[in-house]
């Protein structure tokens, strides 16, 4: 960078606060408002129910089709690892649902103000953990 | 003028609308399915195929099911807007989900018209 003679690099307080400031650019050194934690893990349950949706649909066929598959499919379920991932997919799919009505709401301008959208992200992370782990106790 | 690309979002409110109508719908058969198992002291082979062997019940899970293929669209392709830069990959990735929904719905009514 050329500097105009006489003015030394950085000696202007603006100037070093210019150059010092972060660019919050990384995504794991912004702390993110709990709205927008909401709007990710939306997003990311959304494509991971996305990805399952083949093996849900085998499990679901296997399930229906003679008695037999009905237990396979249920000892499947049955299984400790499986039944974690089951767990996380219900998280998933409540927290996707939660957020969703979320979104519902603000589409007719319910709930937009920064107080209230920050509290009703609280309300569907919350949510979708209380009855998620209802579900567990309930499987378990 | 508006860049209107191929692998757009059509600058309209259609798909915005089709989001918010298909999760309605799913929520709704939400509660039905969760009400119905809950009404269901054991679920055995026989209880678990006599939950969709009516004809409104499989209607309804068919209806449900579409509009979870249709959302799942909406949402994979905005998911590739944001993501995917290069269009020609995009395109590719549009192809890829829009076979494999089409292939679910197919896959979907063979399952529940074979109850």
């Amino acid at each position: 960078m050329r500097l105009r003679r006489g003015v030394k690099k950085n000696s202007n307080p603006l100037r070093l606060h210019m150059a010092t400031r972060p660019k919050y650019l990384n995504l794991l050194q912004i702390r993110m408002p709990v709205p927008a934690v909401v709007s990710i893990m939306h997003r990311i349950s959304g494509a991971a129910l996305f990805l399952v949706l083949p093996a849900l649909l085998a499990w679901w066929q296997c399930s229906l089709s003679s008695p037999d598959t009905f237990d396979a499919s249920k000892s499947f379920t049955a299984m400790p690892l499986v039944k974690i991932g089951i767990l996380l997919l219900v998280w998933g799919y409540l927290h996707h649902l939660c957020a969703g009505v979320r979104h519902l709401a603000s589409d007719i301008d319910l709930g937009t103000e920064l107080k209230s959208a920050r509290f009703s992200s609280w309300l569907v992370l919350a949510v979708s953990i209380v009855l998620t782990l209802l579900i567990a106790v309930r499987i378990w | 003028m508006v860049n209107r690309a191929v692998t757009g979002a059509h600058y309209g409110l259609r798909d915005w609308l089709a989001q918010r109508v298909t999760a309605v719908v799913m929520l709704l058969y939400t509660l039905l399915i969760v009400g119905l198992l809950l009404a269901t002291p054991t679920i055995d082979h026989d209880t678990w195929r006599g939950l969709f062997a009516p004809l409104w019940m499989k209607l309804a899970t068919l209806l449900c099911l579409l509009s979870l293929y249709f959302h799942a669209w909406v949402g994979m392709r905005n998911i590739f807007m944001d993501y995917i830069k290069h269009g020609g990959v995009r395109l590719a990735l549009y192809a890829v989900v829009i076979a494999a929904l089409i292939a679910y719905a197919g896959w979907s009514a063979q399952i529940l018209w074979s109850i």
